[in-house]
């Protein structure tokens, strides 16, 4: 499907005529620099509800047929990568290096070495950037970056003073002695727990934290119904239309063993009607945020294959897409825990010297309407601009053709792990679809983290 | 309109409490008179349909009423119309017609409690910030605006007094599990949820709370059953104040005639007793000593002269130390605690780990408790000390001792480096010889046990630079502490004071009287503990060590002091800390009377006294002699005084402290009783020239 191209010129790190206004290249400014490094391809296994046809699976599963897909989408050689890495948060502890378990399924020689990556929502985005560096800096030609979440099989475990018993209770030898131990747990103790949703350090849920942020930009109920009945309308066409399965690689997975091409997560006959009834969740009974306009628990994989442009048109594979400039951001987690895109799109797009003007299209992380409409607020305001980012105005009027025109977390779920992956591989497709030459992917994460990255589109390409 | 702005949105008014010219809402009668005529527009205006009660001031709803104004009221009748008017404003808000609905940010005290009990839903935001309070108690006083007899409709009899009688906070999510507070949002949606409960009330979608009691309630409160929990109320205040205050007396009254009388009885209960109770003695002495608290946490050298302080090194870290570490550590700073060797420094930090860990789940997360405790740096030597900007030295009280400290922390420390010594009587005078940088030398004097103690004492000698004292002042204010600034001499302030109380204990010990009888005697005086057993807290041998120090000052008071305490440490017998002292302890936990220690006073062969013959002994002794440190200047003003003995030592604070119950009692009474112990018991007990000054001339100390 790809045809060789080896006459195409390696470009500059931005082909733009006056890229760089930008003239403070601090150390915080990342992009690969270096060796061009392009995005060859991604696709992902169809995005499932929780519970549902991937109840049996563990995330290492998913992760293999991901990595799977891609090299039969591909076509590499799987000898001719350099390293696997994967993203993911839930970590089963029978595959706490699960990048390792997932190539060693998918059939890499055991001789490519595989790391695991974690950073909440954005650990793919974090994996796709290692691979990046890696490529850059010479010491990989070949990666495959992606990640995977099972959200049905979290890690249920005891909490820390039956596990301190248990741990103990290797030591034990007697009756009498294993009583003892025992004694001062109580009925609580013995109740197992699932990993917790709050943020460690400040004790809030993710949910609890959106609801407020869409308060604090004055973001309404009914704006974010809205939204979240555009996202379902954008994937339901998308699907429709047929441009998901460019990223899809179809499924069939024990116990039932269904054909799965398409992701079960969005609800096209959604409407403003159904929405608007939903009971709120996290902040009961006078918050906004509802099943509906949030996120939906996904089970899910991702995967790309990054490159070095010289090796990837050596190999004689097109490449879509060139990773460019990528920045992170973190912010206080409790006053700030989900606005990292406000940051982090301003700064990445003075280090790349871009414009807003020059976006053509934008893969935004959905957590939740509510923040996704209270971070494009921010972007859009005079005053955040002013107080929060040291500029003398708004950083970036957003035009909303150009969001998510597939769909997004909201629609098409959300796998924690793998979520990045999705981003990078749709923007680089639509890219292609739209007659773009920039996409910007951005994503907020658990921990006040944020991240930003600029994807062009690959012009020796189709 | 200076308190209120109205507008309107969707049939909905607002009613934004936004009191001009001040920081905080506060509650006045031109307030409540205010607030009347916005009730008047919500029912005028036909498309109003319901009303939101919210604060316009970014984190207060309303601090509570204006204390200042208490202090003129002087005619009882006056007070009850104020309150009856109040309370009529209050009683139709309640009655409205149109639903209303608080929304609450922030501390919600007093008055605006109460305010908010007569709305028809409560909406509060679950921010830490806010927190809700009836403590009036604490000023000697009860709610008058209906707060005894809505809060136990509301929350339920059981909760209602245990709040009205100890005045205690409530956060917001505590509110929410008592009932008070019927929903909880985060700040930024305050409004729009108080504004959509006012619709849902509008619109029937919501039933307004009655104020009905619950069938438990009805039980408790209206049936025989009554009889045993107003009893067991009154033993809890019987036990925690032996009657000294009768504000809880009154509360307990107002609340039972409103429950089985009903509200309207109730509430004219309620202005009699306020009116009763803001002209008590014990009401002006705990409302003056609210003001006086307030001044004493302010920087009396400016802020502004203090050196910024990042690091705080704490020698010694046993319990004194490491409860100053665990200050330093909440109040921002990083903490390098010192002690002799590594496991004593880390078993310090393990003391600090354990009290920050009681406090999660009180307004403590696990996660800051561990942001807490790893700023503290526990170490051997001195090694670190290049990055202390203020140490504070807590180690055993020998001169020799604190001098090896200033020598070796001077070695190491930068020059604006502060060292402050926690000797509780060393004059600092002896300690600067050892000191290269004498101006720097200031006392940071805290009290056992230093994290509940509200009292910092700061002593300056005469060569302490105005720089360093405002640095350790600085401090002290955010370890969160009430400070008062005293003059380098022996014993300083409190310890000289307390040291003559105690010593007065020990005579009556002498002359044959019990070791229960004379704690008991000043518990019931007011104190929080006794002479006796307080020796047994502090340690024994410590006491006699304060002896030493003292001695030229007890020789001067012709006082012979008797040896009993040396020979006591000899026999083992150090207090608390040893197992036994004037008690018995076990775990920890006070046992009985020691009879073995009476052979150091003159055998088992043991008296009655007259109770009150033993209280105003000690009580005077102490009164005296703060007189006597005021006539020195050791202290300042007689409001320093005031604050140094009831926020440091206990001094019953319903008689204000030392000056504040020489001009309640009068001089010239105090100087008599004084002359009658002197004749019978010695010099020692001889009234102060400046105590006899103002007998003479019946000028109050407070006027001075």
């Amino acid at each position: 499907m790809d045809h060789p191209s080896p006459q195409t010129p390696a470009p500059t790190p931005t082909n733009r005529p006056s890229p760089n206004r930008s003239s403070n290249h601090s150390s915080n400014q990342r992009s690969t620099d270096g060796r061009a490094v392009v995005l060859v391809d991604g696709v992902r296994v169809p995005f499932m509800r929780s519970g549902g046809h991937y109840l049996d699976l563990l995330a290492y599963d998913l992760a293999r047929s991901a990595v799977r897909g891609l090299l039969e989408r591909t076509g590499l050689e799987p000898a001719s990568l350099d390293r696997v890495i994967m993203g993911i948060v839930m970590q089963n502890p029978k595959t706490s290096n699960v990048a390792r378990e997932a190539a060693l399924g998918a059939g890499i020689p055991n001789s490519v070495p595989a790391y695991t990556v974690t950073m909440a929502c954005i650990s793919s985005n974090q994996a796709i950037t290692s691979a990046a560096e890696l490529v850059a800096s010479g010491q990989a030609d070949a990666v495959i970056a992606g990640g995977t979440e099972s959200l049905s099989d979290v890690p249920i475990g005891f909490g820390k003073a039956l596990r301190k018993k248990l741990y103990q209770l290797r030591k034990v030898e007697s009756v009498w002695a294993y009583r003892k131990l025992f004694r001062g747990l109580s009925l609580s103790d013995l109740v197992p727990r699932t990993p917790g949703i709050e943020e460690y350090s400040t004790g809030e849920s993710m949910g609890e934290y959106g609801d407020k942020l869409a308060a604090m930009f004055g973001v309404s109920r009914k704006d974010q119904d809205e939204y979240a009945l555009r996202s379902h309308q954008n994937a339901a066409r998308a699907t429709r239309e047929g441009k998901l399965s460019a990223e899809i690689t179809p499924v069939a997975v024990p116990p039932r063993f269904d054909p799965l091409d398409t992701d079960n997560t969005v609800r096209p006959d959604t409407s403003m009607d159904k929405l608007s009834k939903l009971p709120p969740v996290y902040v009961k009974p006078y918050g906004t945020i509802t099943a509906g306009n949030a996120s939906p628990l996904t089970d899910g994989a991702a995967a790309t294959l990054v490159m070095s442009e010289q090796k990837a048109l050596a190999l004689g594979l097109t490449p879509k897409a060139y990773l460019r400039h990528y920045c992170y951001v973190a912010q206080d987690p409790y006053e700030e825990l989900l606005l990292g895109p406000a940051y982090a799109v301003p700064k990445l797009l003075d280090e790349a010297g871009l414009e807003p003007g020059d976006i053509d299209v934008i893969e935004f992380h959905e957590a939740f309407a509510g923040q996704v409409l209270a971070v494009l607020t921010a972007l859009g305001s005079d005053t955040f601009a002013r107080d929060k980012l040291g500029r003398s105005s708004r950083a970036f009027e957003v035009d909303m053709d150009i969001l998510n025109r597939w769909g997004g977390s909201i629609s098409l779920g959300h796998p924690f792990g793998a979520t990045g992956a999705r981003l990078v591989t749709t923007a680089a497709n639509r890219l292609h679809d739209e007659d773009g030459q920039f996409a910007l992917v951005t994503a907020c994460a658990a921990g006040g983290l944020g991240h930003a990255l600029i994807v062009e589109r690959y012009e020796g390409s189709a | 309109m200076s308190y209120f702005r109205y507008d309107k949105t969707d049939g909905v008014a607002t009613l934004w409490l936004e009191q001009q010219g001040s920081d905080v809402n506060t509650l006045s009668e031109a307030m409540i008179d205010e607030f009347a005529e916005m009730l008047d527009r919500v029912e005028q205006q036909p498309d109003v349909r319901a009303a939101v009660l919210i604060s316009g001031k970014p984190d207060t709803f309303v601090v509570g009423a204006d204390i200042r104004q208490f202090v003129t009221f002087d005619d009882k009748d006056e007070v009850r119309a104020l309150l009856r008017k109040g309370q009529a404003v209050l009683m139709r808000l309640e009655h409205l017609s149109k639903p209303v609905v608080a929304a609450v940010h922030g501390p919600a005290i007093g008055g605006g409690l109460e305010m908010i009990l007569a709305c028809h839903y409560r909406v509060a935001t679950d921010s830490t910030d806010t927190t809700f309070a009836q403590a009036e108690v604490k000023l000697g006083l009860l709610p008058g605006l209906g707060g005894t007899q809505r809060l136990p409709r509301i929350v339920g009899v059981t909760t209602g007094l245990e709040l009205l009688l100890t005045g205690k906070n409530l956060y917001a999510k505590q509110a929410r599990k008592a009932g008070l507070v019927d929903a909880l949002i985060h700040p930024p949606g305050l409004h729009h949820a108080a504004l959509a409960a006012a619709r849902d009330l509008a619109h029937g979608r919501r039933t307004r709370r009655r104020l009905t009691l619950s069938w438990r309630d009805r039980l408790l409160a209206q049936t025989p059953l009554r009889r045993i929990v107003y009893r067991r109320a009154q033993t809890d205040v019987d036990e925690r104040t032996y009657g000294n205050y009768p504000a809880p007396y009154r509360i307990l009254d107002t609340v039972r005639t409103g429950l089985s009388k009903g509200m309207k009885a109730g509430l004219d209960a309620e202005a009699d007793a306020f009116a009763d109770l803001v002209l008590t003695p014990e009401s002006r002495a705990l409302v003056n000593l609210f003001f006086l608290q307030n001044d004493a946490q302010k920087n009396p050298f400016g802020a502004a002269q203090a050196r910024e302080v990042d690091t705080v090194g704490v020698l010694g870290a046993g319990l004194m130390g490491s409860g100053i570490a665990e200050l330093s550590t909440r109040g921002g700073y990083d903490v390098v605690l010192k002690d002799q060797t590594m496991e004593l420094a880390a078993e310090g930090k393990g003391t600090i780990w354990r009290s920050l860990d009681d406090s999660v789940g009180k307004g403590l997360r696990a996660f800051e408790r561990d942001v807490l405790a790893e700023r503290v740096r526990p170490v051997a030597d001195v090694d670190l000390f290049g990055k202390v900007d203020l140490t504070i030295e807590a180690v055993p009280e020998k001169l020799d001792l604190k001098q090896q400290m200033i020598r070796d922390v001077e070695a190491r420390t930068p020059e604006h480096h502060v060292f402050a010594s926690n000797t509780s009587s060393i004059p600092l005078k002896q300690l600067a010889e050892a000191s290269q940088r004498p101006d720097r030398l200031v006392g940071m004097h805290y009290f056992s046990p230093a994290t509940k103690v509200p009292l910092l004492e700061i002593i300056r000698h005469a060569d302490s630079a105005e720089s360093a004292l405002a640095t350790a002042c600085e401090v002290g204010l955010k370890q969160d502490k009430t400070l008062i600034v005293v003059r380098d001499s022996p014993g300083f302030y409190t310890t000289r004071i307390l040291a003559l109380y105690m010593n007065e204990g020990l005579e009556l010990l002498n002359e044959g009287a019990d070791i229960r009888a004379v704690d008991t005697a000043m518990k019931q005086f007011g104190f929080p503990v006794g002479p006796l057993a307080l020796f047994d807290d502090v340690g024994v041998d410590i006491g006699a060590g304060i002896y030493d120090v003292l001695a030229d000052l007890f020789a001067e008071r012709g006082i012979d002091t008797s040896d009993a305490a040396r020979k006591m440490v000899e026999a083992g017998a150090k207090g608390r800390k040893s197992g036994r002292g004037f008690y018995h302890y076990e775990d920890d936990d006070r046992q009985g009377v020691n009879d073995d220690v009476y052979r150091f006073f003159g055998g088992g062969e043991r008296r009655t006294f007259a109770k009150v013959d033993v209280q105003e002994r000690l009580a005077l002794m102490m009164v005296n002699e703060a007189v006597r440190c005021l006539e020195e200047d050791v202290i300042d003003t007689p409001q320093d005084g005031d604050v140094g003995a009831v926020f440091g030592l206990g001094f019953p604070p319903f008689l204000g402290g030392p000056f504040w119950y020489l001009d309640t009692r009068g001089a010239g009474d105090v100087v008599q009783r004084l002359e009658q112990f002197t004749q019978a018991h010695g010099p020692r007990l001889t009234p102060a020239t400046l105590l006899t000054e103002h007998a003479d001339t019946g000028r109050s100390f407070y006027a001075s």
